[in-house]
Order: C-alpha cells, then structure tokens, then sequence
C-alpha cells in the first residue's frame, strides 16, 4: 500500500472496499526472485496455473514466441513475471517441467540485472 | 395501548424480542437464559414474529450464526448466560472490531468452577474490556426496556457496536413480576428496522469485512472502536429520551435513590439495588441519611458523571456481586477511578457479596450502612459479605 491512512480516514472497523488486494505489493515480501529463462519454456502453463499470487501474466499470441528447442509456441503463452505481486515462494520453480525457473537471491538477481 | 403482564423477567425480555422482531436469533438453551428463548421459540412457532430462528449445537455456533446474519445485514440477536457465554468467548470478542450491532441479553450467573446455576456477575464481569456495551437492569421491567433500548443504540450510526443487556439469574429471570409492555405499534416504530450502511448480501456493493490486519492496521482500527465507544455514552442518552416519550421512565447512566441530602451511599447493580432501597427506605425512617447509586450503563462508564454524583457523600460502600481475583472488584475499581480526580474524595468501602447465589438481605445491606456510617471503613481492604470465616 502507498501512504498508510489514519483511524480516521479507514472504512469502519476492519472493513476494505472490493479488490483492495490489487493494492497490496506483495512483491514486498520477496527474498528469493524467480528467475525464468524463455528458452527453455514450453508455455505449458504449470507456473500460472500453481502460483497463488497471479504473479505470471499471459497473453494470447497469432505469431507466436520462441522457446524450449527453438520452437515457436503460439497461442496463450507467458510473460515475464510481475516484480509487484510475485512475493518468490518458488511454487512456479518446483513445479516447472523443464526447469525454465530458477529462485536466486533478491540481492544476487539484483546485482546480476546492474 | 400499553399491557400489564405477570411475567418473569425471561419472558419479559422475550417480549422486548417479539416487538423487535429480528430476522435472525440463533441461540442455545442455557440455565437460567433458557425460558428467553424457549418463549421466542413459541413466538416463532406460532407465527407471532417474522424471525428466522437457528437452533444450533452450542453457544460457539450460536454466536457464529448471528454473526454472519448481522454482517449479512440482518437484525440478529442471541441470548446467554454463564458457561455459554464463555464457551462463545472466542466469537464475542470478534463482534466489537467487525462492528456489528447485535444485541445480547445475558442473564447472570455464577463461572464454573465449583459449577453452580445460580446469580453472580462474573460471567459479564469478564466481558468488560473487550468492547461490548453493557447495561445492567433491576428488575423485569427494566430488562424489557433496556433491551427495546439496546437495539436502537448498537445500530446508531455513530455507535455500531453489540450491546450485553443483563438481568439477575433466577432473582429476576425466574420470578414472576408486574410489567408494563408498551404498546406495540409504538414501540415497532421506535425500534423501526435495521438500515445498515452496507451488508454483505447487497451484491451490487461488494466489501470485504474481517481481513488480517497486521501491525501497521490493527491498532488504528481499534482507535476507531474506541471512538464509537465514546460516543455510545452521547446516543445512549438520545435513545432513552426517544424511549421515555412511550415510556414515560427515564434512562439515566445509574440512578440516584435519595441522594439529594444522604451522608452515605452504596452503589451496586442490578436486583439487589432493589433491596438496598427498602434498606434506605427503612433507615430514612429512622431518621439516617443514606441513599443509593445504581449504574446501569457499565460500559461506556460515565466516569465524568459518576464522580459529580458520588463526590458530595462521607462515605460509598460498593458492592460487587463478583470477584476480579487479586484485583479490586470490577465496580469499586470503577468508583475508586472516578473519584480519582474528585478534590473532595469520600472514604470508600469495597464489599463482596452473593457469589454463586448466596442470599443477600436488607438486614445485611443495613449493617452496611451501619458500617458506613460509623466510619469504619479501609479503601485497601475488600470485605465480604455473609461469608462464614
Ligand atoms: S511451468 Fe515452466 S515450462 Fe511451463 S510455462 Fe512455466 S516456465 Fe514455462
Ligand atoms: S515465486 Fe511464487 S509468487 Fe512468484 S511467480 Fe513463482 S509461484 Fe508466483
């Protein structure tokens, strides 16, 4: 959440208006970034479907991407991970058939991405 | 037209029930509590009222039930007393932080252990800090009325908070009285219906109610409680004077029984306050200036007003029907607070007396007074009354 109101300012008692967890970055919570390699993704769609977050966003695509053994895939494929919402539990990388998500250090990704 | 009716107190509150005529009461049958429900039960059978009546399979459920109809935006009401209002704990102290104005008649009695069914306080004694409002009645009458009141109060715009109306276990619920049930198209329409803001069963205006609030939430939320809290004190006093205009009583934060010129005075709740006044009543005739405080609106506590009315007296002798374990008992702690800023302090007296049941007469309430006023009295020590040693 952006600016933290005061007692006055909230909903009364613990109540939140509609879709408020949009609000909420949970990618604040992150120690540990999912770090996925396109190459080697067959856009099974595992990651999106187990990830509890919808931190995997996807897009339905006529061309098509390159991936796993050089491939186009088309239709519905993955993006790269929203950084907002994912909070790195690593479900998508346990899960992953082809080991296209690896979980690095938040620090060491960091330092990799400079 | 207003009807005189021999009832007890149980049914008294019953028929505070049938005139509000909720759209939800889920309740479990409790000694002494029972004879409310099992009379609701025969209101809802015969078709006398509108309600939808959950028998559940214990108090936790019962306070769940009532829970989910009043966020739903019913009017819901449940009943307890004693171990079912300790086996709800859990539930009860969720109501005040969802905001729900649901109204509870309690009916005194005795915390197991020893097990035991008859009057003491301790069962709504333990409820005090957690945000419910408590009203503590008399007699049968008062009952009846503060629960008409009750309704009107927790769902105030500006209050929103459940309500605990009590009365005497057996003392009051099982005895049969004379009591006025007002009208009852007047009191429909003071007790109106329930408007809520918003409810979870308007679809077309989603809101989550009951999220985790972590530490940057939690405390200001229970700011906002606090808030309301305060100002119950304000609508409460609305509410009864609405109230007095088909009544004709008045609902005062306590009573004031000949005070105006009295030396002494005890404050006690609830039914043996109607003993302590033929005591008073007797005294008087001997010519001995005593008189009595009865609080009936225990939270909020009208501390403010409370040291106004007891500042002026020697001495106050306050009688607790219930022990806070190695503390102060729950109402002299409140006498002791509001006197705290009083200049002009009178010397008080803690007594406690009736648990589990026990038997208080006007001839112990008189060596009370007697105690009072030969001024042998220690704030520090608690004393106890009809104890054997
Ligand atoms: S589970 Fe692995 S292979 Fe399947 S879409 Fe996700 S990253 Fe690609
Ligand atoms: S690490 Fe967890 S939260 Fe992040 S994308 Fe993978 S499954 Fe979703």
């Amino acid at each position: 959440m952006s600016e933290k109101k005061g007692w006055k300012e909230l909903m009364r008692g613990s109540d939140l208006p509609p879709a408020s967890s949009l609000e909420y970055k949970t990618g604040s919570w992150r120690t540990l970034r999912p770090i996925w390699d396109p190459d080697k993704c067959t856009h099974c769609m595992f990651c999106v479907a187990y990830c509890p977050d919808m931190a995997i966003p996807v897009k339905v695509t006529e061309e098509g991407v390159k991936g796993f053994g050089g491939r186009v895939y088309k239709g519905t494929v993955r993006l790269e991970t929203n950084f907002d919402y994912c909070k790195g539990c690593g479900i998508c990388a346990e899960e992953c058939p082809t080991h296209a998500i690896k979980m690095v250090r938040e620090e060491e990704a960091a330092k990799a991405s400079k | 037209m207003s009807k005189w009716k021999s009832i007890t107190g149980a049914q008294a509150v019953a028929e505070a029930m049938r005139q509000i005529n909720p759209d939800v009461v889920a309740a479990y049958p409790i000694t002494p509590q029972t004879p409310i429900v099992e009379q609701f039960a025969s209101f809802v059978a015969n078709g006398i009222v509108d309600t939808e009546m959950i028998p559940v399979e214990s108090e936790h459920s019962a306070m769940s039930c009532t829970v989910g109809a009043s966020a739903a935006g019913a009017r819901a009401m449940c009943a307890t007393a004693s171990q079912g209002l300790a086996l709800m704990w859990e539930v009860v102290a969720a109501v005040p932080g969802l905001r729900l104005p649901i109204v509870m008649p309690i009916v005194n009695r005795a915390l197991s252990a020893p097990i035991n069914i008859h009057c003491d306080h301790s069962d709504s004694m333990g409820a005090t800090t957690i945000g419910w409002i408590q009203i503590y009645s008399e007699n049968a009458q008062e009952a009846y009325e503060n629960t008409l009141l009750a309704i009107r109060l927790a769902e105030h715009k500006d209050v929103l908070l459940p309500v605990m109306v009590m009365q005497d276990g057996f003392i009051i619920s099982h005895g049969v009285e004379n009591v006025e049930i007002f009208d009852d198209d007047a009191v429909r329409k003071f007790v109106g219906e329930r408007n809520p803001d918003r409810y979870l069963l308007d679809v077309d205006h989603p809101y989550t109610i009951g999220p985790l609030a972590l530490p940057d939430y939690y405390f200001e939320i229970k700011r906002q409680q606090e808030e309301a809290m305060q100002n119950a004190l304000k609508v409460y006093l609305e509410v009864g004077d609405e109230l007095s205009k088909i009544s004709g009583h008045k609902y005062p934060y306590f009573e004031e029984y000949k005070t105006e010129d009295a030396e002494v005075v005890i404050v006690v709740l609830s039914s043996t306050a109607g003993t302590a006044k033929d005591a008073v009543d007797e005294l008087r005739e001997e010519g001995k200036k005593v008189g009595l405080i009865k609080p009936i609106l225990f939270r909020p506590f009208p501390y403010k007003e409370m040291r106004k009315a007891l500042e002026k007296f020697k001495a106050i002798g306050v009688l607790d029907r219930s022990i806070a374990f190695g503390a102060y008992a729950p109402l002299y702690t409140e006498v002791r607070n509001a006197l705290f800023e009083s200049e002009n302090k009178p010397k008080l007296q803690s007594y406690v007396y009736g648990l589990g049941g026990k038997d208080i007469f006007k001839s112990d309430i008189k060596k009370v007074f007697e105690e009072l006023l030969s001024g042998n009295v220690n704030p520090e020590e608690q004393r106890y009354i009809r104890l054997r040693g």
